[in-house]
């Protein structure tokens, strides 16, 4: 019971991380089904086609490139739009600095089912078709916030007088931002574009306003894809992207870690 | 593109102004290539604004910088072949020692800059750590990657913006020799911005004292502290005693004036009273005082009011029957000692008291200098 008790902390963060890992587990394993009949609810026997043939139902794999192609472009131009405006708001005084500043967090405020409608009644009324264009330009616009967030922390710890230092050295303003002031920022912009792609790649309802019929990303599939039942596939693709994230994580986590022990 | 003009470094009328708060007034100075100069003063005096507008990280309100012929009032920062150790240091903590050390000499194309930064870091002896990042060294390393940093680019001027003022009382002893070493070895203008008035002393060739944005007095150290232009110097500069006196005549045939003060009859040295003044603050330094009547023939009778014994010296306060109260430090060399309560006899030489204008506040300069510690 003594023992219990002090390991009573333990207990609960144990719980809580089953809790949290449990869906992906169950994506993992179920992604090694051979379901019997249409849905892949109950394990029935033990199968690697779904792994061997990722591609093999209709659709699946030309819906997981265009996500990848739309979270790429979407999170590269959110990362350098964003990253710009992080550098104004954190390092300039300027008129409408404080109302930018918040203005920047509307996207990541407003309901998402709001900003999607919205934007579908104003690309109509512009006449901008539906499609991977209009989803690209709604991406972008919540990414950019995210970005704005991420970069704006890290600027506001760089020490200004390390521009200066540079500029002392002979370093021209170009050749501070390139050798100085990015290198310092690079840890917020990464961080920034990492969540743009993944705010990205899983966004459903915006993209579901704004999307053609000949654009289907990932999400809008799947989605589709329960009513008919879903493919083993989307469980491989699933276990697939959860092990990158995974791999991302615990890269930063080391690379973060080495870093420290190197300032200790 | 880097301005090369080896000379002397020349502030002419150089001023700067915040809106309608003037940091630095029309100031005029000219700096000796290959002196070691401070610019000594209380925080807020205008000294480090004017370190930043010959490091060009400010620009002057109005006034030429030059150095030698070459006038770069109108040049960048990273045109000037100027460098700053930074108070906080602002070492790149992205970039290993040896990178932040070559970072000056690889911005203009030096193909031997790996070589010339090993040489510097020989020099501040931190041979051992190029490869380490700034943030695994401690405090005074730190500093001297900073000093490293700078001296590699051979600047006409190296600018140093309190540069010991983080370091603890040891190691700031230590640096300040080791900066007086390094600035001799390599003979370069050091100018170094201060408020602790010991260092300035103990390092610098030539002081400029400034105080609201104004240069008070210039002058090498011994000249400074023996013969202060004004109370605020000799305040801010170790510790005075001024006694109110007017001068009663002309200097006699052996260079002295008399001068009479709280009715007893003073001389100091002609060369240490300003001109056209009848109205004087008499200066005497703590030191400078002894008890009995073997320092001169300035003698002033008082009692003792407090005696503190420091091991090398003893001081006293000695209250003036004008209720002033005189401090008196005396060398713990054997001489008389006097008791709490006692009444003695204070004397001092002629060539040891000073004076200076009676229109000045007598207590200028002196509450900066506790603040400071």
């Amino acid at each position: 019971m003594a023992w219990i008790k002090r390991h009573l902390i333990a207990f609960a963060a144990l719980a809580v991380l089953v809790y949290m890992l449990v869906p992906n587990i169950v994506v993992a394993v179920f992604s090694f089904n051979e379901p019997k009949g249409k849905f892949n609810y109950s394990f029935n026997e033990f199968s690697t086609a779904a792994w061997t043939n990722p591609c093999g139902t209709q659709g699946i794999c030309e819906s997981l490139g265009l996500s990848l192609q739309i979270g790429l472009i979407a999170s590269i131009t959110a990362a350098i739009l964003g990253s710009m405006i992080a550098f104004a708001l954190g390092r300039y005084r300027f008129r409408g600095r404080s109302a930018t500043n918040l203005l920047i967090f509307m996207p990541m405020a407003t309901p998402e089912v709001v900003m999607g409608s919205s934007l579908l009644t104003l690309f109509l009324a512009l006449g901008v078709p539906s499609g991977e264009g209009a989803i690209l330009i709604a991406h972008i616009m919540f990414c950019v916030s995210f970005v704005v967030v991420a970069v704006k922390a890290r600027v506001a710890t760089l020490d200004p007088k390390l521009e200066e230092a540079a500029a002392d050295l002979g370093a021209n303003p170009t050749q501070t931002f390139l050798r100085v002031t990015l290198p310092l920022a690079a840890p917020g912009i990464a961080a920034g574009t990492l969540l743009a792609f993944s705010l990205s790649f899983d966004d459903y309802i915006i993209t579901n306003f704004n999307a053609s019929p000949s654009s289907i990303t990932f999400p809008m599939f799947v989605w589709g894809a329960t009513a008919r039942g879903v493919p083993v596939q989307v469980y491989v693709i699933g276990t697939v992207m959860f092990l990158l994230a995974l791999l991302f994580v615990v890269t930063g986590q080391v690379i973060g870690k080495r870093r420290n022990r190197q300032v200790a | 593109m880097v301005d090369t003009g080896k000379g002397d470094l020349s502030l002419v009328a150089l001023t700067k102004s915040y809106g309608s708060f003037t940091a630095v007034q029309p100031l005029d100075l000219t700096i000796e290539a290959g002196s070691f100069f401070a610019l000594l003063g209380p925080s807020g005096c205008g000294k480090t604004t004017t370190l930043r507008m010959i490091a060009g990280l400010d620009a002057p309100t109005s006034g030429r910088i030059r150095i030698g012929e070459k006038d770069i009032t109108d040049t960048k920062a990273y045109q000037r072949n100027v460098n700053t150790v930074f108070q906080s240091y602002a070492l790149f903590p992205h970039m290993t020692v040896l990178d932040n050390v070559m970072f000056g000499l690889k911005r203009r194309g030096d193909k031997d800059a790996k070589r010339k930064a090993q040489e510097t870091l020989e020099l501040v002896q931190l041979a051992q750590v190029g490869d380490k990042r700034p943030t695994q060294l401690s405090g005074g390393m730190q500093q001297r990657v900073a000093l490293a940093r700078a001296l590699v680019n051979r600047p006409d001027v190296l600018l140093l913006d309190e540069p010991l003022g983080a370091l603890d009382l040891k190691l700031r002893r230590q640096m300040q020799i080791e900066l007086k070493r390094i600035q001799q070895e390599v003979g370069l203008t050091f100018i170094h911005v201060t408020h602790d008035q010991e260092e300035a002393m103990t390092m610098a060739d030539r002081i400029a004292v400034m105080n609201a944005g104004r240069l008070e007095q210039l002058g090498d150290p011994a000249t400074l502290y023996e013969m202060p232009r004004s109370t605020f110097v000799a305040n801010f500069l170790g510790q005075s005693n001024l006694l109110r006196a007017q001068v009663l005549g002309g200097p006699s045939d052996d260079g002295v004036v008399r001068v009479r003060s709280h009715d007893t009859d003073l001389e100091v040295s002609r060369e240490h009273l300003p001109d056209g003044v009848t109205d004087v603050w008499l200066g005497v330094r703590p030191e400078k005082l002894r008890l009995g009547e073997a320092g001169g023939p300035n003698r002033l009778r008082g009692i003792v009011r407090d005696v503190s014994f420091t091991g090398v010296a003893t001081q006293y306060i000695v209250e003036m029957p004008w209720r002033q109260e005189l401090t008196v430090v005396q060398q713990n060399d054997g001489t008389a000692r006097a008791t709490l309560g006692e009444t003695v006899t204070v004397s001092w030489a002629a060539t040891h008291g000073f004076a200076l204008d009676a229109s000045q506040d007598a207590e200028a300069g002196a509450e900066l200098v506790d603040e400071h510690g």
